[in-house]
């Protein structure tokens, strides 16, 4: 906080809030991702019940994911705008092609470059066919360390005990829900059933229905 | 004039997730194994919309309405089971 | 027209037609092309034209040739379509015989390959077709590889014959099954769409035909459709190959006009060779019928029998056997050859199996549940698997009914009495 006191003195004509929206937008995408990464494994894993459905949770992972690319786009624009650093336009899509710490910014850009394949293909899943959505969509798992390691190098604020703890908290969850997923997908190997196929589930699922919907 | 249409499964992509007999109980109840089993017959109108939510929350895209025309059907909702001679 | 007469004498109503239409006579091994051109004449030999392809599928339509493979499907019907769509197309033979008890094509292989050969040809000229591909099962591959090695020696074949081995396994035979084999190497069936007429090997519209279906075809090309007609009824004309399996003096394959009444089949194979309590008509995916007079004396076909012949497979079951047991040891059988793509079947015949072979062990079962499995697996897998499965098992259910209550009572009306179906070993075909 003080750095960016003593800076706006220095340049009067930039807008702190621009910085400020970039940073907060950045910690807010993170949970976002992080959120986003942890529904699509729930939506894949996950005993369902009546009170939170699979298909909920599939509906929430991407509507979360739409929201996030909204965020993104706030989180690069308040960053390029800012006049105090430089960052071009192209670097946000050229990995590592800004002056201002190109190296930790780059992780950022790529993370978007793969994240960008994720939510286009998805967006045209009916059309290129589940093969070719499914392999792109493996490039998530890759996306997210990516942007975490942006996060914590091109972040300003990790010294401040809350943005540290959303951090690695983040970062717990997608460990143990990418656990869980390995596990799973090891246990399906050896021909085990899915959670979902058990009979309890199916019945849980039936009277939910004659509830109503 | 709709054309009516089936709801139908590729039932090697199906992987029995379970998230369009949520979204469609009307029409479609799991099986003991959570694969679905889907009602024989068109589609009621009043359940397109959500037929063609269901079709795109398949994690599989397994599911699919298929046009139909000039065979008339059973339009209405099916029991929760296929009937016997199926 | 043929060289040599083909029918004993004309067939009398209700009499078994002996027939020696598709096997040679008297003589063993393959039938060699002289032998064979000798017994049944050249085929036309202007087989190019547009006028002739239309004449003789008009041809195979007045015959009423409907496919061996089980299927029973309209062979005309099946050459419009392929006939009709703008790729070239390509022929399949289909001799794979995943059905363990049946050993038709395989025989028909192994004594008339050339009959089977020229119908392959001729259905490739009849498409449009110029490239044949026979996929055998491994029994018959050298007779069939010799027979056309003859036949490429004297060039009597515009489409280019080539050999597979078939794949292992029930499902292997299933129609897509051949051609995802001889396209990808994977036996295993395919979705619905697109139909093989329409997309099949390469892409290609593909005419899958069993190979017996072919031999009736080479004879409807030499002969035409009233004479295929002179054997069988009226509704269901030609004849037939029936493998005959279980307890009759000679095991064996027949060839009998179609309406030959179920007792005259058997009566082919020497008949019963002890008392029948069942049969079971079809294969492993057919129907089981009581053992009386009352199947005895009804045609064998699908007509008269109100069930598919399949690939013509009848069993003579015979008493001293438990029915429960040999029904779960198949239930297990058809379970194990699952291509294992679909949930209801992966899942569903495995359990059925598990409740029959604890109720032939005389343990708990839960009946009510596996009579549940068998009617909701019907039609929901991507091929005929789960639905042959249920059927054959819920007839066995039936005709059984009184040894079901037997056991359940925990008693067997046949205890230790040897298992008669033939199944295959483990590592084999």
């Amino acid at each position: 906080m003080t750095s960016l006191a003593v800076s706006s003195g220095a340049a009067s004509t930039h807008l702190p809030w621009l910085w400020l929206v970039s940073r907060g937008s950045g910690l807010t995408l993170l949970v976002l991702f992080t959120a986003v990464l942890v529904l699509g494994i729930g939506t894949r894993l996950g005993t369902s019940s009546s009170a939170v459905p699979r298909f909920a949770v599939a509906e929430l992972h991407r509507t979360l994911a739409l929201f996030a690319v909204a965020m993104l786009m706030l989180h690069v624009a308040t960053a390029v705008l800012d006049p105090y650093v430089s960052i071009g336009w192209w670097a946000t899509i050229v990995p590592f092609g800004s002056h201002y710490r190109p190296l930790a910014l780059g992780l950022g850009t790529l993370a978007v470059d793969l994240g960008a394949a994720v939510v286009l293909t998805s967006l045209a899943r009916r059309r290129l066919g589940h093969r070719l959505w499914r392999a792109v969509h493996w490039l998530a798992y890759l996306s997210w360390p990516l942007a975490f390691m942006h996060a914590v190098s091109a972040g300003t604020d990790m010294r401040v005990w809350w943005v540290a703890a959303v951090v690695w908290g983040s970062a717990s969850a997608v460990a143990v829900a990418v656990g869980a997923r390995v596990l799973s997908g090891r246990r399906r190997d050896r021909g085990g059933q899915s959670p979902v196929s058990a009979p309890s589930a199916r019945r849980e699922l039936e009277s939910a229905r004659i509830g109503g919907r | 004039m709709r054309t009516p249409v089936r709801l139908r499964v590729d039932r090697i992509a199906c992987d029995g997730r379970g998230l369009c007999a949520e979204l469609l109980p009307e029409l479609i109840t799991l099986d003991d194994w959570g694969y679905p089993i889907i009602a024989d017959g068109f589609v009621p109108e009043a359940l397109e919309g959500l037929a063609r939510e269901t079709v795109g929350i398949c994690p599989k895209l397994a599911l699919r309405l298929d046009r139909e025309r000039g065979v008339v059907g059973t339009v209405g909702v099916a029991p929760a089971r296929p009937p016997a001679s199926a | 027209m043929g060289a040599t007469p083909l029918l004993d004498h004309p067939p009398r109503p209700g009499e078994a037609m002996k027939v020696r239409r598709l096997l040679p006579g008297d003589r063993y091994g393959p039938e060699s092309l002289a032998a064979h051109l000798e017994r049944h004449g050249k085929l036309a030999t202007d087989r190019s034209s547009r006028g002739w392809r239309a004449e003789m599928v008009r041809e195979v339509e007045r015959a009423g040739l409907l496919g061996r493979g089980g299927a029973a499907f309209p062979t005309a019907e099946k050459l419009q379509a392929v006939l009709s769509s703008t790729r070239r197309p390509v022929v399949i033979g289909n001799a794979t015989e995943g059905e363990p008890a049946s050993m038709k094509d395989r025989v028909l292989l192994a004594r008339a390959p050339h009959l089977v050969l020229d119908g392959a040809t001729m259905a490739a000229d009849l498409v449009g077709a110029r490239a044949v591909t026979m996929v055998v099962h491994r029994d018959v591959r050298p007779m069939v590889d010799f027979a056309v090695d003859e036949r490429v020696r004297l060039g009597i074949d515009r489409a280019a014959i080539r050999v597979v081995t078939a794949a292992d396994g029930f499902v292997a035979g299933e129609a897509s099954a051949v051609v995802n084999w001889v396209d990808r190497g994977r036996p295993v069936p395919l979705g619905k769409p697109p139909r093989m007429s329409e997309r099949g090997v390469d892409g290609r519209p593909t005419l899958v035909q069993n190979v017996e279906t072919l031999a009736h075809l080479a004879l409807i090309g030499r002969h035409g459709s009233q004479w295929y007609r002179q054997v069988g009824t009226e509704e269901e004309p030609g004849s037939m190959l029936v493998t005959l399996v279980g307890a009759v003096a000679r095991p064996g394959v027949y060839e009998v006009g179609i309406g030959s009444t179920v007792g005259h089949v058997l009566a082919l194979g020497g008949g019963p060779s002890a008392s029948l309590q069942a049969l079971l008509v079809g294969g492993y995916f057919g129907t089981w019928l009581s053992g009386g007079n009352s199947t005895l004396l009804r045609p064998f076909s699908a007509l008269g029998l109100g069930v598919g012949l399949g690939a013509g497979v009848l069993v003579a079951f015979p008493t001293g056997v438990c029915g429960v047991a040999e029904t779960a040891r198949l239930a297990r059988y058809l379970a194990s050859q699952s291509a294992g793509q679909c949930g209801p079947c992966r899942f569903g015949l495995p359990a059925i199996a598990g409740e029959m072979e604890a109720l032939a062990g005389g343990r708990p079962a839960r009946m009510s549940d596996a009579h549940r499995w068998l009617e909701e697996i019907v039609g929901r897998g991507a091929c005929g698997h789960p639905d042959g499965a249920a059927n054959q098992v819920t007839s066995a259910l039936r005709v059984f009914h009184d040894e079901v209550l037997e056991h359940e009572g925990g008693r067997c009306s046949a205890p230790g009495g040897q298992f008669m179906l033939p199944l295959p070993t483990k590592g084999s075909g």
